[in-house]
C-alpha cells in the first residue's frame, strides 16, 4: 500500500510540476521577458555577425530600443552570407552586416531596399610571437603584400572559412595578392567564429586576419600581436541593410524602420562612441560621418 | 589546474550572488529541460512497455528504428526544426522559432528515442515465467501491463536518466532553434558556448560547474527513487 502512495504522489506531483512549467511559458521574472505578440509587444528578428554580437555591442543598444519604442528584438549572429541569406528567406526583418560586396549583391537582386554604413573597426593582420614575424610582413607597404609574403614564405595562416565577412574580406585579398591559398599545406581552415580563430591561430603560431574589436576583447590572453593594419583595403565598415519587403515574405517592416532609424540615431551613436571604453581603454568601433 | 579552481570558486559565487542573469539563465535550463523530460517520460515509458509487450507487423522495423534513434545527432534534429519553423517553412506561421518552446520540441525529439528504445529494453528484460503466472492467475491484460511495469521500474527510470542526461547536455539543437538570445533562450550549455567563444573561460568554466550540479541534484533524486526500488525488488 506504501508503494502505491508513494507512486500516486509523485505523478500528483508530476502532473502539477507540469502545469507549473507549462504556465511559467508566459510569466515573467524580472529581467528576463519572453516575447509575447499576444501582450500586443511586437517582436522582430535583427540578423547580425558574430563580430558584433560576440562583442556585446547589442547587448548594449537594443535594451535602449526597446526602452523606447516597446518592440523587442532578437539578434541571431551568424555570419554575414548567412545573414543575408535569412534576409532572403525572410526570417530576418533587419540585417547588420559587414560585407559591402554581397551587400550591394542583395540589393542589386532586388531582395535589399538600401544600406546604410554606419561604423567601422579596422582589420589587422596579425602575427603569433612577440617579435616572431617569419614571413616579414610588417615590412609590408600593402595587405595584399603581406598576404603575398604570407604565401611566399609558406607561414601558417588560419581562415574562419565560414563565409563571414571576415571570411570574405581575406579572400578578396588573396584574390588580389594573386594567390590560391585553399589546399596549400600552410593554409588552415577552422570554419569557426572569430575568437575561436584566433585562439587556434594562437596555439599554432599561425598568421591571421581578424577585426580589431574582437583582437582587442582578446588580447589579453594571446601571444598574437598586431603586425600590420592601416590599408584603406582593410576597412571593414558595418551597414544596417534595410530589406525590400515586396520581395522577402512576412516582413516586419514599420519595426524594422524604426530599429535602423535607432541604429542611426544620435542616441545609439553616443552608445557605439561609448562603448568599450571602460573595459579595453579604446573604443571598439569607430562612427562613420553622417 | 588554477583555472579549474578558480572557475569552482567563481560558479559558487555567480549562484550566490542571485544575478538576475544567470539565475535567469539556469531557470530556463530548468523549465526548458523540465518540461521536455516530462513529455518524453510521459508518452515514451508507456510507449515503450506497449512495444516491448505486444507483437505487431513491424515491430521489429520500430525498435530498430528506436534504437537508431538513440544515435540521432542533435544539430542534425536542430537544422530540421530550423527548417519547419522558419517563416519560409511550413509550420512557420506559429512564430515558434528563437522561443523557449521550440527549444522544447527540438528536445524533445531528441530525448523521445533514447527513452523509449531503453524503456522497450528494460521491459524485454522481466521474465517471462512472471508474466505467465501471472496470466494463469487470472490477470486481465491492464493488470498485467500495470505488474510488468512495476517489475522494470529500475530499469524504466534509468531509461529517464539517460533521457535527461541527452536534453541538459544538449546544446546545437537548442542554439540552432532557440538562436540564444539574451534574456530569451539562452541556456546553460548555449552560454558556455557563447562565453567560450569570447574567450571568457573562467565563466565559462563556472557555468558548466552550475550545470553538472544541476544534473548532480536531478540524477541525485531519479537515483534515490532507483534504488530504494531496487532494495525493495
Amino acid at each position: 500500500m506504501n508503494e502505491y502512495a508513494g507512486k500516486t504522489a509523485t505523478l500528483a506531483l508530476l502532473v502539477c510540476l507540469s502545469v507549473v512549467l507549462a504556465a511559467c511559458d508566459n510569466a515573467q521574472p524580472p529581467a528576463k521577458a519572453t516575447p509575447n505578440e499576444a501582450n500586443g509587444t511586437e517582436t522582430i528578428i535583427l540578423a547580425t555577425t558574430t563580430s558584433v554580437n560576440d562583442t556585446g555591442l547589442l547587448d548594449a543598444l537594443l535594451p535602449a530600443f526597446t526602452k523606447k519604442t516597446g518592440i523587442k528584438v532578437k539578434p541571431i549572429s551568424v555570419g554575414s552570407g548567412e545573414a543575408m541569406r535569412m534576409g532572403k528567406r525572410g526570417d530576418a526583418d533587419l540585417l547588420l552586416v559587414h560585407s559591402p560586396k554581397a551587400e550591394q549583391e542583395l540589393i542589386d537582386k532586388g531582395f535589399g531596399l538600401n544600406r546604410t554604413p554606419f561604423m567601422r573597426n579596422s582589420f589587422l593582420v596579425l602575427v603569433a610571437g612577440p617579435a616572431d614575424d617569419p614571413a616579414k610582413i610588417a615590412a609590408a607597404k600593402e595587405a595584399k603584400e603581406a598576404f603575398k609574403k604570407i604565401a611566399d614564405a609558406k607561414a601558417p595562416f588560419v581562415s574562419r572559412s565560414d563565409n563571414s565577412g571576415t571570411h570574405m574580406k581575406e579572400l578578396e585579398l588573396w584574390k588580389a595578392a594573386g594567390v590560391e591559398p585553399r589546399d596549400a599545406e600552410w593554409y588552415i581552415e577552422s570554419g569557426t567564429g572569430m575568437a575561436e580563430t584566433l585562439r587556434i591561430a594562437n596555439e599554432k603560431d599561425c598568421y591571421v586576419l581578424t577585426d580589431s574589436a574582437t583582437f582587442t576583447s582578446q588580447k589579453d590572453g594571446l601571444q598574437l600581436v598586431a603586425l600590420y593594419k592601416g590599408d584603406k583595403v582593410l576597412d571593414n565598415i558595418y551597414s544596417v541593410l534595410r530589406l525590400n519587403p515586396a520581395k522577402c515574405p512576412n516582413m516586419k517592416t514599420d519595426a524594422a524602420n524604426q530599429l535602423a532609424e535607432f541604429i542611426l540615431s544620435g542616441e545609439a551613436r553616443q552608445i557605439i562612441a561609448d562603448f568599450g571604453k571602460d573595459k579595453y581603454g579604446e573604443p571598439l568601433f569607430e562612427l562613420l560621418e553622417k | 589546474m588554477g583555472s579549474i579552481i578558480k572557475s569552482a570558486w567563481q560558479a559558487i559565487l555567480l549562484v550566490a550572488s542571485c544575478s538576475p542573469e544567470v539565475l535567469g539563465i539556469l531557470w530556463t535550463s530548468v523549465r526548458t529541460s523540465g518540461l521536455a523530460l516530462l513529455i518524453v517520460t510521459v508518452v515514451g515509458v508507456p510507449l515503450g512497455a506497449a512495444i516491448a509487450m505486444s507483437r505487431f507487423t513491424g515491430r521489429r522495423l520500430i525498435i530498430l528504428l528506436l534504437n537508431t534513434g538513440m544515435g540521432l545527432p542533435p544539430v542534425l534534429v536542430g537544422l530540421v526544426v530550423c527548417m519547419f519553423l522558419w517563416r519560409s517553412g511550413p509550420l512557420g506561421f506559429l512564430n515558434l522559432l528563437y522561443t523557449p518552446a521550440a527549444m522544447v520540441i527540438a528536445q524533445v525529439i531528441v530525448a523521445f528515442p533514447i527513452v523509449t528504445a531503453l524503456s522497450v529494453a528494460a521491459i524485454q528484460r522481466i521474465d517471462p515465467n512472471l508474466l505467465l503466472q501471472t496470466r494463469a492467475l487470472g490477470a486481465s491484460r491492464r493488470q498485467t501491463f500495470m505488474i510488468t511495469v512495476r517489475e522494470c521500474r529500475v530499469g524504466l527510470l534509468a531509461a529517464v536518466m539517460a533521457a535527461f542526461g541527452g536534453i541538459i547536455s544538449e546544446v546545437g539543437a537548442v542554439m540552432m532553434v532557440g538562436g540564444n538570445i539574451k534574456g530569451q533562450t539562452r541556456v546553460l550549455t548555449s552560454s558556455i558556448v557563447l562565453e567560450t567563444r569570447m574567450g571568457n573561460f573562467e565563466t565559462a568554466l563556472a557555468l558548466g560547474i552550475i550545470l553538472l550540479g544541476l544534473s548532480l541534484g536531478v540524477n541525485a533524486c531519479l537515483t534515490v527513487l532507483q534504488l530504494r526500488n531496487q532494495a525493495r525488488q
